[in-house]
């Protein structure tokens, strides 16, 4: 039987030859992953074996990782307490994949476990997130669950009740025209598909111009998947997943760059010539709200963010800091700038990134989710704007149901810093060299983290 | 569990009428994330809603009551507090439409939802809830109802997911097995 990804991915995790949309399966899983939600986790796992006299103990320690990022240092005693517990959980059950709030090992989980390899093609990786969606940029079935699956998912090594979903093929030709980006392309299809267009259903991305896309790129797809209810956005594995894994990741161990079978079925398909794309920007207050920038060019922002799971990456801030060197940042315009995790702030200070970002007057804060979600530093006032290149506009996102929220490449980002209003990156500037690989690996620690 | 279809499971009154795409952020704002435990979240229900979330926490609404809601309930975050929050309250999520996590979410920890694509109701009218259909005595008219999945409805049989799990580890861990 003719499979996609997903349902290759999910046969060989059920231990069946093959599996279609629709059937229900119990993959067992290979990386369970979760972050301060862990604390809600516990819990419930612990109810699971309440008075059953069976010790509680996870099925498989060195497959759940647990990362500190969406309050990063602890913004209240009762996050700091939420964390206490779940590192003393960590001890307790030997769990390996953790990541504590430490500048050697620290950053938002959707980039810790690439960086890390912890997720390699093929693999089922479930996550407390619902951008868990993220790792299907490395040929994984990755999806994000509640609390309650995640303990039973650490009782049993399992994911219950999965519904083989159907699979959406995106085919995207051509070339991005310079400083368009993986952000716009995302965006873009989105505004087409709708916030529930991909519901239940997998995104799996093809053509010469994803082929042509860096990790970081496709991190960008797979990440927004969800916002077009997506249950899992895959990018098939090739040779940039290979090189990402080998030369980013260190990883060594052995590949299964798992292939759609040529006449697998597809429920949908969309078409997207790259090369006609524009900038896009989501308008508040729902993702699927996007429109070309031209429609929304001048509007004034208070605020600019460059950060998070989606655009937070050395390439992001790269393209940034192309713009905005030797330039200043418009008055009465905050410009805050999270790096997705250590390590790309520390590669970033080597390139001289970071000094760009300050010298326009950015303020470049700690690794981690920030103001992603309205809990942690750079709240929004009353009847202000933000324009951020993070995934989500909902009402209050940033903590303020007053304030606006736009979502952007950084590109745009960058350039509206400059005039304090909605703008495209000016003319005269090259994206020349604002996009670089990592090294690989030397003695960096936060390889061997974990 | 299944029962008669002239015997509705439910007979409600709507209370309160929501849109299309109302995320978790709404939902259960991010700020009160911290809080995790199914006992304390009810209070943040909707706290960026003051309205909404005052009548709740006053107890204006009795338990069971309905909330109608329109396409894709419950998008954005994976956040559970945002089933357990409602859950608190006892209510009926009628939807054209859920978010996937959010529905799982509710499945898991017992919270009433019903997929209703074509469901028209106003604020004040009664409905009887059957299995397969939602009927608004107010106005008369009946709308179908979408079945959950065989898979979904043993975790709801079991009395949600954390006994149905606990009973497969009680299971692995007997001698027998
Ligand atoms: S950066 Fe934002 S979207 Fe990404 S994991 Fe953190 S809170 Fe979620």
């Amino acid at each position: 039987m003719p499979m996609t990804v997903a349902e290759k991915i999910l046969a060989r995790a059920s231990g069946r030859p093959a599996v279609s949309a629709g059937e229900v399966v119990e993959p067992r899983v290979d990386l369970a992953m979760s972050h301060e939600n862990a604390a809600l986790v516990i819990n419930q796992f612990r109810e699971i074996y309440a008075e059953t006299g069976i010790e509680a103990r996870v099925w498989d320690p060195s497959r759940i990782a647990i990362i500190f990022d969406h309050r990063v240092p602890a913004e209240s005693a009762k996050t700091a307490t939420n964390q206490k517990r779940i590192r003393e959980f960590v001890a307790l059950q030997g769990i390996t994949k953790f990541h504590d709030i430490r500048a050697d090992q620290g950053g938002i989980c959707h980039q810790i476990l690439p960086e890390n390899g912890y997720v390699v093609p093929g693999a089922v990786v479930v996550g407390t997130d619902s951008h868990t969606t993220t790792h299907g940029a490395m040929g994984a079935f990755a999806f994000g669950i509640g609390a309650t699956e995640m303990a039973s998912v650490w009782a049993l090594g399992a994911a219950l009740n999965i519904e083989v979903p159907e699979t959406i093929k995106v085919v995207v030709s051509g070339v991005l025209p310079e400083f368009v980006s993986p952000k716009d392309l995302i965006l873009h299809l989105i505004g087409r598909l709708s916030a529930e267009g991909a519901n239940y259903k997998v995104l799996e991305f093809h053509g010469d111009a994803i082929r042509n896309m860096p990790m970081s790129g496709r991190l960008v797809l797979s990440n927004m998947a969800v916002e077009a209810g997506a249950t899992a956005g895959i990018v098939p594995a090739d040779s940039e997943t290979v090189r990402y894994l080998r030369e980013v990741a260190g990883y060594k161990g052995e590949l299964d760059l798992v292939q759609p079978d040529r006449d697998a079925r597809y429920v949908q398909t969309v078409e997207v010539d790259a090369s006609q794309l524009t900038y896009q920007i989501a308008c508040p207050h729902t993702v699927d709200n996007v429109k070309t920038i031209d429609r929304v060019e001048g509007t004034k922002v208070d605020q600019i963010v460059i950060g998070s799971c989606t655009n937070g990456r050395a390439d992001d801030l790269a393209v940034a800091a192309s713009i905005l060197r030797g330039r200043k940042i418009a008055d009465g315009v905050r410009m805050l700038v999270f790096p997705a995790s250590w390590r790309i702030y520390r590669e970033s200070m080597k390139r001289g990134v970071i000094d760009d970002l300050i010298n326009a007057g950015a303020i470049i804060m700690n690794p981690g989710c920030g103001c992603c979600l309205g809990v942690h530093q750079g709240a929004l006032g009353d009847g202000e704007t933000a324009l951020s290149t993070t995934n989500r506009n909902f009402l209050g996102r940033m903590g303020n149901a007053k304030a606006q929220v736009y979502l952007c490449s950084p590109a745009v980002a960058a350039a509206s810093a400059l005039t304090g209003r909605i703008s495209r990156p000016p003319k005269g500037v090259s994206k020349h060299d604002a996009t670089f690989q990592f090294p690989a690996p030397e003695n960096d620690a936060c390889v061997e983290a974990g | 569990m299944t029962q008669p279809s002239s015997s509705p499971l439910l007979k409600t009154t709507l209370v309160w009428k929501l849109d299309d795409d109302v995320s978790t952020d709404v939902i259960y704002p991010g700020r009160y994330m911290a809080t995790v435990l199914p006992s304390e979240t009810p209070q943040y229900a909707f706290a960026d809603l003051p309205e909404l979330n005052k009548k709740l926490a006053t107890g204006e609404f009795p338990r069971g009551s309905a909330f109608v809601a329109g396409k894709n309930f419950g998008c954005g975050s994976s956040r559970e507090q945002a089933a357990s929050t409602l859950k608190g309250y006892e209510l009926a999520i009628v939807a054209r439409g859920f978010a996937r996590i959010f529905l799982q979410n509710a499945i898991n920890l017992g919270l009433r939802t019903i997929v209703c694509p074509q469901i028209e109701a106003s604020v004040g009218d009664a409905l009887e809830i059957y299995e397969e259909r939602v009927v608004n005595t107010t106005t008369g008219k009946t709308f179908p109802i979408e079945p959950l999945p065989k898979s979904r409805q043993a975790i709801i049989d079991a009395g949600g997911l954390i006994a149905y799990t606990r009973s497969r580890v009680v299971a692995e861990n007997s001698p027998e097995s």
